[in-house]
């Protein structure tokens, strides 16, 4: 039982780490139909620059977090508008590639700014010392990551309902031509999209670095972010966040008690598992849209 | 466009791939070039060509599924390793000889491929570009961990394989493989280049342009989708059973995710949707791709302090920003633009 708390809450903030990511995904897709296969990529920028502030240059940790989100503004703006704007239009596989392609270029940017050896946060962003909560025992890094993950998505669910660029991101997300109508500027909201995702995920990335190390391996969780993304629908905020804890929490569980059996590294594997069933169950994943085409 | 005074008297010269006198003199000016080229190429350029040729055959297989199927795969590496596993595992474990093992290989391949391409029948776009990745996750996850549940893939150590035979020859230097390979490489290519002209590549395109289009003209869709995994995954099979032979080894490392992404690079470079594109853009990116290993030293040198750094990204960022600017620049890739010299010339001074 207590086994199982463990890798119960252990899953619960993963699986909310995952949700962000697969909200910046989810944001870009809204908006522009794109899938961003470089999101995990972007989480390493956030974790490497934080790291550089408060490892290198002893920053306090406020400050080292604006920074990883000022880099963040300043990829995503730069990726949509030298990257992304030429290809509106083309056809999805090269706005497929393009992604996988910014994804090899950032992962080779990184290599050659920061190395190849993985890094630890030291002294830690985050205080060390578990918390006891009755039986379970929990790492301080996880609590701080949850209150950080609540207070995005609160931030999130209040700038998509009440402030204007979120309502026009809304609107772009319905229809791009009556978006326009209303005299929004949907390649604004497009550049917004990929600024809110970047930062997003940068976020999501300090998070897990501080728990985890810095490591080019860390760009993984973008994959299984796509994962995440697959089982709650393209289209849905909260699906991203549900599907996030359901693949964080059968992840943990899994390597918790399959791994044994079979020799590790069932993870990844679990959580793509899942999606390709629940895509043969629900082929629009469980919140998207299901699309009636015409010809 | 055609050559000036060039006319076809019958269908089957409209047809032809291989059209005037000056085409097949320089054709077969080629076979002979390329059979003939131990001659004159030394070891380090004949493996060079060994491995891009049976890359080219692994993207030919991407290219009938996603270039002209339209279908999508991330994950198409996980396919070659299986053809590579299944020849390696037969070979070890039950004494196959290579030439056995090979439609094994070509059967392995296609048919986890078809399952697979099972969710293409209720998903397509981006949707099954991510089924693709999770396979190839899963893939990469059960051949190290197969000893565990009963397949014998050698777990992490990976299998090593004899040298494939025929007749009394053991194929062992570059250039026996080289001939070996090239057989390959020219049949797969013959019949990649054949195959997209008739009735099943016709269909291929009317689902890549508009599926919906197809089906209301009677085309069906599942078979055929599955039918487009089924081939390109055959073909993956070849390249594996190749790629573990020409090895020597089967291991999972020398299948990653990056080379799938890397193919569907090759794929836009060269020209999406067209045989000879998915040949140049192989040759141009894997030719960029060792130039850049070859010179990555040379700038370390430049720069000591981070000579390992730039050795271990400078490729990585290198071809990306190749890729990334043919898909703004040139998204019909080299195949275009090769064509549009052609013609130009062929109309040289009369060009309106």
């Amino acid at each position: 039982m207590e086994e199982f708390l463990r890798y119960l809450t252990t899953g619960i903030s993963l699986g909310l780490i995952y949700g962000l990511v697969a909200l910046g995904f989810v944001l870009v897709y809204k908006s522009s139909r794109i899938l961003n296969f470089a999101v995990g990529e972007f989480m390493l920028i956030g974790a490497y620059v934080a790291w550089t502030f408060r490892v290198l240059l002893h920053w306090p940790i406020p400050a080292c977090f604006v920074m990883a989100i000022i880099a963040a503004i300043i990829m995503g703006w730069t990726i949509e508008r030298v990257a992304i704007r030429p290809l509106i239009g083309q056809p999805i596989l090269g706005v497929i590639m393009m992604t996988l392609a910014l994804m090899v270029i950032i992962r080779g940017v990184v290599l050659l700014a920061w190395g190849a050896i993985g890094k630890a946060y030291n002294p830690p962003l985050f205080p060390g010392t578990a918390i006891h909560l009755g039986d379970i025992v929990i790492r301080q890094e996880y609590v701080w990551g949850l209150v950080v993950v609540v207070i995005m998505f609160i931030i999130f669910t209040y700038f998509f309902r009440f402030s204007r660029a979120g309502l026009a991101m809304r609107a772009t997300s319905e229809d791009h031509q009556l978006a326009r109508g209303t005299g929004i500027r949907v390649k604004t909201v497009f550049s917004q999209s990929w600024i809110i995702c970047a930062i997003v995920a940068s976020i999501a990335g300090v998070i897990l670095a501080s728990s985890q190390g810095v490591d080019i391996r860390l760009a993984n969780v973008g994959l299984v972010a796509v994962a995440v993304v697959l089982v709650g629908g393209l289209e849905s905020v909260p699906g991203a966040i549900v599907a996030g804890l359901i693949i964080g929490v059968a992840e943990q569980m899994a390597k918790g008690y399959i791994d044994p059996w079979v020799g590790g590294g069932m993870e990844t594997v679990f959580a793509f598992g899942i999606a390709i069933i629940s895509l043969l169950i629900w082929p629009y994943g469980l919140f998207g849209l299901r699309r009636i085409e015409r010809i | 466009m055609q050559p000036a005074g060039t006319f076809n008297m019958s269908y089957s010269q409209d047809m032809a791939i291989v059209r005037t006198r000056f085409q097949w003199g320089a054709f077969i000016g080629f076979l002979i070039f390329s059979f003939t080229l131990p001659l004159y190429a030394g070891d380090y350029w004949l493996g060079l060509i060994n491995i891009i040729a049976i890359t080219i055959i692994a993207v030919l297989g991407l290219n009938i599924l996603t270039g002209y199927c339209g279908q999508i795969s991330i994950g198409h590496s996980a396919f070659v390793a299986i053809g590579a596993y299944t020849a390696a595992i037969l070979a070890d474990h039950l004494g196959f000889s290579a030439w056995a093992a090979l439609p094994c290989s070509i059967l392995a391949a296609s048919l986890i491929g078809l399952i697979f391409g099972l969710p293409a029948l209720r998903v397509k776009g981006f949707y099954l570009a991510m089924t693709t990745l999770g396979g190839w996750f899963i893939i990469s996850w059960l051949i190290p961990h197969g000893d565990n549940l009963g397949i014998p893939t050698g777990g992490v150590y990976g299998l090593a394989v004899a040298r494939p035979t025929l007749g009394n020859i053991v194929i062992n230097t570059e250039t026996e493989f080289f001939y070996l390979i090239m057989v390959f490489t020219l049949v797969a290519v013959f019949l990649a280049k054949n195959l997209t002209r008739t009735r099943i590549g016709r269909a291929f395109v009317a689902i890549r342009d508009n599926d919906l289009a197809a089906e209301v003209l009677g085309i069906n869709l599942s078979y055929h989708k599955l039918l487009a995994f089924f081939i390109a995954c055959a073909f993956a099979g070849v390249a594996g059973w190749l790629k573990v032979y020409y090895l020597g080894y089967a291991h999972m490392d020398h299948y990653p995710l990056m080379d799938s992404i890397w193919w569907l690079g090759m794929l836009i470079v060269g020209g999406l949707g067209s045989t000879m594109g998915a040949i140049y853009g192989t040759a141009f990116l894997m030719l960029l791709w060792e130039g850049a290993a070859v010179l990555s030293p040379e700038i370390g040198k430049a720069f000591p302090g981070v000579a390992l750094q730039i050795f271990a990204s400078s490729t990585q960022i290198l071809i990306g920003l190749v890729i990334a600017l043919f898909i703004v620049f040139e998204p019909r890739g080299i195949n275009h633009r090769w064509q549009i010299f052609k013609s130009y010339y062929r109309l040289w001074p009369f060009s309106h």
